[in-house]
């Protein structure tokens, strides 16, 4: 002990240079990756003349200061109707595939039979197949012999089954480590349903593991492109980076406008990240730990 | 849950989910087989069995093999860059010093926002901001627009995907270094390890399992690259930087040839699947317990 001790003194002014180093290049780097955002926000309160001339100018330094860009995107963009979109679509879906996903996996964690046995075994392995693989043949199902594409909730629909099985899987792991069988046999005792027992006693348990769940789940539904541009066509159903994509055919040449707009879409998260930063970090982490 | 009533069970409990994801997953992937038999243009009512010779016409697709080669490259870089950088600030940033949080969050941000809106940002960066750069400083890199010359539109994509994906690997490699125990890591040092040897023999041993999840992640994401494709290039210059991906979606969408598109998407997913398959075989057996 007394020699690690002596070892910390001498050690103590190199550690400091070290430290000191490592802060520096750390800072570097960070500000290498924070310099798209400062781009963005800078050149979105600039008119399209003074961006030309030079991205960089600061604000101070130029006299167009405004915040007309922003006024432009969100009536170009429709940018309530889209966030509107975007919230139905992702707080439905995630709704229903946290609610199914958890019955489905307490199905297979308390049944041990042959359909438990083959609707996990699926489901893990459907884990790898990427979506680009699925895509062609949803589209041809669900356009041409269905033909209910262009609604909002055959999106929801799909989002739910596509994210089904990594949200069981998570699920059934928490539930077999973390719920003991004989909480719900007192239950039962006290004379609960099964259905009872579940949202009652279960599902309340589950807390942590539909933090995480929820998480994952409303970004990757929020941030999606492919699949809503596979499943929307009509203008009024766009979801926010359906509507991005749109507007910057549109306006690619207007980069003030352009800017605002993707500061626009960007906010909303950002102001939510800050919120829930702990919970979201915690569940991105568990849920790739798993 | 009781073993009574299995069955009012299964149609409550799993049912519901089972359906979303036999409908949304399962029948589409099965019936994407079958596509790949057929002649069918997405639009027309009749479907002709032709056997394999959409497989023939895969092999024929001078473009498609191409722009599985980018891809593999892409990869190749991606995977290589964002784990040793992730790993490197990861490693910083696990030093005990302040801000930890505050930078690691920051780093995470790129994953909040989806591919689409990212692309457009860096779109406006390499097209304005660092042909200005060139403009002030005459340097030969930055006086062309990067997206405009083909090996340099390729390293720019690049760019961008180490930059939206590190943020992610670098929270994975931060809980990893967190779990290690001080007293392992204080022992090497009495012993007399240096850095490297340390590195070398203790700490990547060690950090085994948080390696294997990131490359896995990193793997199948780059693998499967669309959305900043689409959004950065969109292929151009000239279709230089079409990756796979985007190469399946154009060949069924807008060149309407969906038994072939659907050939190539399987082909595809074969591929990430061993590759994937093989890399979690071959990291896993070298995880070790402290």
């Amino acid at each position: 002990m007394q020699n690690s001790k002596n070892s910390n003194v001498i050690g103590g002014t190199k550690k400091r240079v070290t430290d000191a180093l490592s802060m520096v290049v750390l800072i570097i780097v960070f500000l290498a990756y924070m310099f798209p955002f400062i781009m963005v926000v800078i050149n979105s309160l600039k008119e399209k003349r003074d961006i030309i001339k030079s991205p960089f100018s600061w604000l101070f330094t130029i006299k167009g200061l405004s915040f007309d860009n922003f006024v432009k995107a969100f009536t170009q963009m429709d940018f309530p109707r889209a966030i509107q979109n975007s919230l139905f679509i992702t707080i439905l879906a995630t709704v229903f595939v946290t609610l199914l996903a958890a019955m489905l996996a307490y199905y297979i964690v308390r049944h041990n039979n042959g359909v438990s046995k083959v609707t996990f075994a699926a489901m893990v392995a459907s884990m790898i197949i990427p979506f680009q693989a699925i895509m062609i043949p949803l589209v041809s199902i669900y356009g041409g012999t269905l033909n209910v594409l262009n609604h909002r909730v055959t999106l929801i629909f799909m989002h739910v089954g596509f994210s089904m099985a990594m949200s069981v899987f998570l699920f059934h792991g928490f539930i077999k480590g973390n719920v003991p069988i004989a909480i719900e046999e007192a239950a039962y005792i006290d004379g609960c349903t099964n259905v009872q027992t579940f949202f009652q006693i279960v599902f309340p348990l589950l807390k942590p593991i539909i933090s995480t769940i929820v998480i994952l789940n409303s970004m990757a539904f929020w941030n999606d492109y492919l699949l809503p541009s596979l499943v929307l066509t009509d203008k009024n159903l766009f979801t926010l980076p359906l509507s991005t994509y749109s507007f910057y055919g549109t306006y690619s040449a207007d980069y003030g406008t352009i800017m605002a707009g993707l500061l626009l879409c960007i906010i909303p998260i950002l102001v939510l990240y800050v919120a829930l930063q702990k919970q979201i970090i915690g569940g991105v982490v568990s849920g790739a730990v798993k | 849950m009781r073993g009574k009533n299995g069955g009012k069970d299964f149609l409550v409990f799993a049912l519901p989910g089972l359906f979303c994801f036999v409908a949304v997953v399962i029948v589409p992937f099965i019936y994407g087989v079958y596509l790949t038999l057929t002649d069918w243009d997405g639009v027309s009512q009749d479907k002709n069995f032709v056997g394999l010779q959409n497989f023939a016409a895969v092999i024929r697709d001078k473009q498609f093999w191409s722009s599985l080669l980018l891809t593999f490259k892409y990869v190749i870089f991606v995977v290589i860059i964002v784990n040793v950088l992730a790993f490197g600030i990861a490693y910083l940033l696990t030093r005990g010093m302040k801000g930890q949080n505050f930078f690691r969050a920051g780093f995470f941000t790129p994953n909040l926002i989806g591919g689409i809106v990212l692309g457009y940002i860096w779109q406006f960066v390499f097209s304005r901001v660092f042909v200005s750069v060139g403009e002030v400083t005459g340097w030969g890199l930055f006086e062309v627009s990067w997206l405009s010359k083909p090996n340099m539109a390729f390293a720019a994509l690049v760019l961008v995907s180490v930059w939206q994906l590190s943020g992610y690997m670098i929270l994975i490699y931060v809980a990893g270094f967190m779990g290690l125990s001080d007293d392992v890591m204080e022992a090497a040092s009495i012993d007399g390890a240096s850095g490297f040897v340390k590195l070398k023999n203790m700490i990547i041993p060690l950090m085994m399992s948080s390696i294997t999840i990131c490359l896995f992640l990193t793997l199948s994401r780059a693998f499967m690259v669309y959305d900043v494709n689409l959004s950065l290039t969109a292929g151009a210059p000239y279709g230089t930087t079409e990756m796979a991906a985007m190469h399946v979606y154009e060949k069924a969408f807008t060149s309407r040839q969906f038994g072939v598109g659907q050939a190539e998407a399987l082909i595809l997913f074969i591929i990430v699947a061993i590759i994937s398959g093989a890399q979690v075989y071959f990291t896993k057996r070298q995880e070790v317990d402290a």
